[in-house]
């Protein structure tokens, strides 16, 4: 018997590196795709949102598919309401399985969030109280996300502007409890932390000091906007609308001398500057990260670190 | 089982969409202060954002009537239609509707018209792929076949038919820097189409709207003829051909 052509895909998948390069990449936008293709920019990887590239066909297609032959990929999924109350939306499950079943990315990831009630879709990403019964449901839906895609996802810790009163875990204790029950990786938003640190009055170091950093497979940077809450405190607002701050390349740094170097994304998604700004925030990080690897061992390599006791 | 976050998620969602309800309870800031301007973060970038994808989408509409009162449109219809789906390329499906009901846009009685092209325009841009049949492979059909020939549209086709010129419209108001005068008694049908990579709109000759419709609903090409009252074959058949709005002809034997 002839071998399938889902087998032969499969030969194709296990050929391709299922992990990012350990470089800094940049958030794909459609704007940008002509400087793309005509200078093929030296950059580690494109990240996209995966709700974009969710219509039947057309130029979004078009231009991811001609990016792929060239760039590994990112699908950083914003709609799928893991914090959410309800069962996650089987359809959405089924969209994102098709898409990444057409590209084969080397990375999904996901949101700590919830976006979706009832029927409707409110189109942000709402923070969830770290209790008993949230942390039961984000682990029962990123079981079910994790054996609908056959692969392992990234979440994201997330930017907040609030907390609850009927919070019982801390933010790292709860992503530390998912890790554990799920097996997911994470996704290491260093703009959120620095954004959480300022509207929740803590320290952004201690922060990263405490992460389960050994389990952290990417990091994202981004710029902030500055507001004020009903006292006049600073709150930040995690609005990926700038360059990243010095303050956060500095949190990076300090996230780097644990981590080691890893994949690095620059996300700037709204009043996005002309390509050759983005792609040299991408060399600055990519700076850092040749700068952390030549150091020699993170804190982790050396055996520092044991956050995460299975 | 409902929980308590589930009752906090219905609060959240009524305290998101009205902006003179206080936050929902259960909140905290670090400091203990009032939580209204940290709510209010949330607020915006439900509405703001909802209210930039709309803009997006209906650029022209947002061009005929200023940024301020599109805003205002926009933000009612945020407030009546969340969108039902994470892929907000769906979003504003019943948003002609929508503007065709709103009492403050009465005097622009074709804002609606152009807001249902806006969308004819982004379903095709989204729709799938699909080679047009080539001309020349049309051309060799046999003419005796054709009558009774099944035409297969391609998948990206949208039709709208309308008593106002929306076309010149839009067209006016999208590419010329100087916006034309427009004849406003003129109606105009409309053929959007992506073959390739690229959306385009035509004006519909005489009959072409009812022609096209009926081809898409799986008439033959005879029959589809029929349902015109007054067609302009020659020209609607030469547009069918140009525009690559023909996937595939079944030409059946005749009975």
């Amino acid at each position: 018997m002839e071998a399938s052509p889902s087998a032969k895909d499969r030969s194709v998948a296990k050929d391709r590196p299922r992990s990012l390069p350990v470089r800094a990449g940049v958030g794909l936008k459609s704007e940008h795709f002509d400087d793309i293709v005509t200078s093929t920019p030296d950059v580690g990887f494109f990240e996209i949102h995966a709700e974009n590239f969710m219509g039947a066909g057309g130029p979004p297609h078009a231009q991811l598919t001609r990016i792929r032959q060239d760039y590994p990929l990112s699908v950083h999924g914003v709609g799928l309401s893991i914090g959410g109350a309800q069962p996650l939306d089987r359809a959405h499950l089924d969209r994102l399985k098709t898409l990444i079943d057409r590209y084969q990315p080397e990375s999904f990831s996901e949101h700590l969030a919830w976006s979706t009630h009832g029927a409707n879709y409110l189109n942000d990403l709402l923070p969830i109280p770290y209790t008993n019964q949230t942390l039961k449901r984000v682990v029962s839906h990123i079981n079910q996300l994790q054996d609908k895609l056959q692969q392992r996802i990234l979440l994201e810790n997330p930017a907040t502007y609030l907390g609850y009163q009927a919070s019982s875990y801390s933010e790292i204790d709860f992503l530390h409890e998912v890790v554990r029950q799920t097996g997911c990786g994470l996704l290491l938003d260093v703009n959120n932390v620095y954004v959480c640190a300022v509207n929740h009055g803590f320290a952004a170091d201690d922060y990263i000091d405490a992460f389960p950093m050994a389990h952290v497979d990417e990091i994202h940077l981004a710029g902030f906007a500055t507001d004020y809450d009903d006292l006049g405190e600073t709150l930040l607002i995690d609005a990926h609308c700038a360059p990243v701050s010095a303050s956060v390349w500095k949190l990076y740094e300090h996230a780097l001398a644990r981590r080691g170097p890893i994949p690095t994304l620059i996300e700037w998604d709204n009043e996005a500057p002309a390509w050759p700004a983005l792609q040299a925030e991408a060399e600055r990080a990519e700076a850092l990260l040749r700068k952390c690897g030549a150091t020699g061992q993170s804190a982790l390599s050396a055996g520092v670190a044991h956050d995460v006791d299975v | 089982m409902t929980s308590m976050f589930e009752h906090q998620g219905a609060a959240f969602v009524r305290a998101l969409l009205d902006p003179e309800a206080p936050p929902p309870a259960g909140l905290k800031a670090w400091h203990g202060g009032h939580v209204s301007k940290r709510f209010a973060v949330y607020r915006n970038n439900v509405v703001t954002g909802l209210i930039a994808a709309l803009e997006q989408r209906f650029s022209v509409c947002l061009r005929l009537v200023g940024e301020e009162f599109f805003r205002e449109m926009a933000q009612s219809y945020v407030r009546a239609s969340l969108p039902t789906s994470p892929m907000l390329s769906e979003y504003g499906v019943d948003f002609a509707d929508f503007v065709s009901a709103f009492e403050p846009a009465r005097g622009l009685p074709y804002l609606s018209d152009v807001a249902r092209l806006e969308w004819a325009i982004g379903r095709a841009y989204h729709a799938a792929d699909a080679a047009p049949m080539p001309i020349n492979a049309i051309k060799r059909i046999p003419a005796d076949t054709l009558g009774g020939a099944i035409i297969r549209l391609h998948p990206s086709v949208q039709l709208l038919s309308s008593r106002f010129p929306v076309l010149s419209i839009w067209t006016t108001n999208s590419f010329d820097e100087t916006v034309r005068v427009v004849n406003f008694d003129a109606a105009e049908d409309t053929l959007v189409v992506r073959p390739h990579l690229g959306v385009a709109a035509y004006r519909l000759p005489t009959g072409g709207y009812a022609l096209m419709k009926a081809l898409a609903q799986g008439a033959t090409l005879s029959a589809a003829c029929a349902a015109a009252a007054d067609i302009d074959l020659p020209a609607c058949l030469q547009l069918l051909l140009s525009s690559g709005a023909i996937a595939a002809v079944d030409v059946r034997p005749r009975t």
